[in-house]
């Protein structure tokens, strides 16, 4: 273990460099978010994913922004394990049915100021799901919804792309 | 070419009598239950023949609307029954189990696949009981603490130890089976890459054999290496996670770090051979849609020495790290009579004594021309899944490189022939997880009138509930993570 842990501190680091921020992220986002709320949560913001119906791919690719090629932390985004703890929620998947409430009722326990990013094709519109009896639709048909970050699934680069244009905002002026 | 290979095969429409006869047998050991399912009227099941290494298709009409229950002999097929109940409305007659499973009281309707009807008023969910002096239960989910799947988990524990656990899943469910009927082959086999995401080459494989078999048509011969190629691929991706994951679980993060990049490693190069880092939507009836360049088979070759110098100092790692191991080292135990019992697949059925992986035992190609054992232990806890996973990287990279000097020149693609007459096919592969099942059957125009896609956590979720018991609640999470089943395969 010994040898493992100092070629971590010997070697180059794996990072790469941060991205520029997706620029439809950041007309969608001057359009809906507030900018007083963005100052008050500063540049740390915790994020509450939730799985409303989607086929894993999606939650394969966020997973991979933990690894040390993407470090979602240094910019200080992190993953939380309750709404309570969350300022934004991170939801994939068209919403089912049978997840439509559990979605409503984790919306509702995440505290104000709070914004809903909805992450993949399915998670925007229903994707090849739209019109299912199962399915109630995009993310938006149940909570409201700040940003999409479209792709099936959208790899690692484009939702870190759509997350950091979250941090972007606070320096553009604020919307008519 | 194979057995499996030769044109479409039609199942046999049984008597009553027969199908009894075969419920019973299936109780016996002598047939595998491989997948029960329903259809218009009809009530389907897929066999494995233990003793031939064959796979005999049989249906039972339900003219009255019910059908003998297979679950009062054989336990395993208790919850595809209550699926079949919930989606096409047919009966299982003196079933053990009469609660809904897929069917949350949440659709609006009843029956979506059979009758159709407006919903009925909902009844609340019975879990089963559990008595005893000072148990007590905690409710779990659907949605969960990390970034995984939602389904609901109730546990009834004494003090630590868990004396209970009780699945409860469909929350994920989305009516991809209708969604399927009338489809185009295209259209259906993107829906069959969104089954589970983890296994999207594996559902695609599986969908575009079941397509062929039906239309009796064969890819060309570099459409099966570069398949096998993905196939590969997808395993290793899933199986560094999952192992990395485990660790993570047992309080170990420097080996999910170290796998982590692996990973990334394996799906960068899939991203840059084929377009897209979990291949999906590249396999489609008739062959492949992406070849690979001389580039791609050099960023492929590069990969797999990484991978083969990276490896070995992390399995050392895990191995030598005593700390760990008194996690994963006799914690939740799968008895190899269950695995047996339940077909369990994959890593899950091999990590308990149960040597069945579908490349071996159907020899789909190109697998009959390549080199490879099939990986087997009889201890059955979270460290045999471990293991068991490792030399399958192994192996897979090994495959890889005999798919990359073997690889065939020639075409990718051979449009699929028109159906003209209705037909049925399927196809068993091996997915990371363990055996992917697909039936369908086409209308004369070649549209899907109805395709069944049976993932092989159905037979795995179960087991999950068995291995638990006795262990502690605070392991959950780690035996969990060692049977890795899908919420969004079994969900549909």
């Amino acid at each position: 273990m010994k040898k493992t842990l100092l070629q971590g501190i010997m070697r180059r680091p794996l990072t790469e460099k941060a991205p520029a921020p997706d620029e439809a992220a950041l007309a969608e986002l001057a359009a809906s978010v507030n900018r007083a709320a963005v100052q008050k949560l500063g540049r740390s913001l915790a994020i509450r994913q939730v799985d409303a119906g989607s086929c894993n791919g999606c939650e394969l690719e966020i997973h991979a922004l933990n690894n040390a090629f993407y470090d979602l932390e240094r910019f200080g985004l992190h993953f939380v394990a309750s709404p309570r703890h969350a300022d934004i929620l991170l939801v994939t998947g068209p919403v089912t049915k049978n997840m439509q409430e559990a979605l409503k009722r984790t919306y509702d326990a995440t505290p104000d100021p709070k914004w809903v990013v909805a992450l993949g094709d399915c998670a925007c519109d229903g994707g090849l799901f739209a019109g299912s009896y199962a399915v109630a639709g995009g993310v938006a048909e149940t909570v409201p919804v700040d940003l999409h970050i479209r792709g099936c699934p959208p790899d690692p680069e484009k939702i870190l792309k759509g997350l950091l244009a979250l941090f972007e905002r606070q320096k553009m002026p604020e919307a008519s | 070419m194979t057995e499996h290979d030769k044109g479409a095969h039609i199942s046999t429409i049984v008597s009553a009598d027969v199908w009894e006869a075969t419920c019973k047998e299936i109780g016996d050991g002598r047939w595998n239950l491989l997948a029960l399912w329903g259809d218009t009227g009809l009530v389907r099941m897929a066999l494995w023949d233990t003793r031939e290494n064959e796979i005999t298709l049989i249906g039972l009409a339900c003219p009255e609307g019910t059908f003998p229950s297979v679950a009062r002999h054989h336990p395993p097929a208790l919850r595809l029954e209550r699926a079949i109940k919930d989606l096409f409305g047919l009966v299982p007659l003196d079933t053990p189990d009469t609660r809904p499973w897929l069917d949350h009281g949440r659709w609006g309707v009843c029956e979506p696949l059979g009758q159709n009807r407006p919903a009925v008023a909902k009844t609340p969910y019975v879990f089963l009981p559990a008595e005893g002096e000072s148990l007590h239960k905690i409710p779990v989910g659907p949605v969960h603490a990390g970034i995984i799947e939602p389904g609901h988990f109730r546990f009834t524990a004494s003090g630590e130890t868990v004396v209970r656990l009780e699945e409860r899943l469909g929350y994920v469910h989305r009516g991809i089976e209708q969604l399927m009927a009338g489809a185009d082959l295209p259209h259906a086999a993107k829906l069959a890459g969104r089954v589970s995401g983890d296994s999207t080459v594996a559902y695609q494989l599986a969908f575009a054999r079941a397509a062929e078999n039906a239309l009796g048509h064969a890819a060309p011969p570099r459409a099966h290496w570069l398949r096998a190629l993905m196939a590969e691929m997808e395993r290793i991706a899933n199986h560094l996670g999952d192992i990395g994951a485990i660790c993570n679980d047992a309080s170990f993060p420097l080996m999910q770090a170290h796998c982590g990049i692996l990973r990334e490693r394996v799906l960068r190069a899939a991203g840059n051979c084929f377009g897209h880092r979990l291949m999906r939507d590249l396999i489609v009836p008739g062959g492949v849609t992406a070849d690979i360049s001389a580039k791609a088979t050099d960023i492929l070759r590069r990969l797999l020495d990484v991978l083969q110098k990276d490896l070995p100092p992390l399995v050392r790692l895990y191995d030598n790290t005593p700390s760990l191991l008194e996690r994963t080292v006799g914690t939740g135990i799968l008895k190899p009579k269950l695995a047996r019992q339940y077909a369990a697949g994959g890593y899950i059925g091999r990590a308990s004594g149960r040597n069945f992986d579908a490349r071996r035992m159907i020899h789909y190609p190109p697998y009959g021309a390549l080199n490879f054992e099939v990986q087997m232990r009889l201890d059955g806890d979270v460290n045999a899944r471990v293991w068991i996973r490792i030399l399958e990287v192994k192996q897979s990279i090994a495959l890889i490189r005999q798919i990359l000097d073997g690889m065939p020149e020639g075409n990718i693609f051979a449009p699929p022939p028109l159906a003209g007459t209705p037909r049925e096919g399927y196809a068993l592969v091996e997915g990371f997880r363990g055996d992917v099942f697909v039936w369908l059957g086409l209308d004369a125009e070649g549209r899907v009138r109805r395709c069944h896609l049976r993932d092989p956590s159905w037979f795995q979720w179960p087991l999950l509930e068995a291995a638990i018991e006795g262990n502690i609640v605070a392991d959950f999470p780690l035996c969990n993570k060692s049977f890795n089943c899908s919420y969004a395969g079994h969900d549909l």
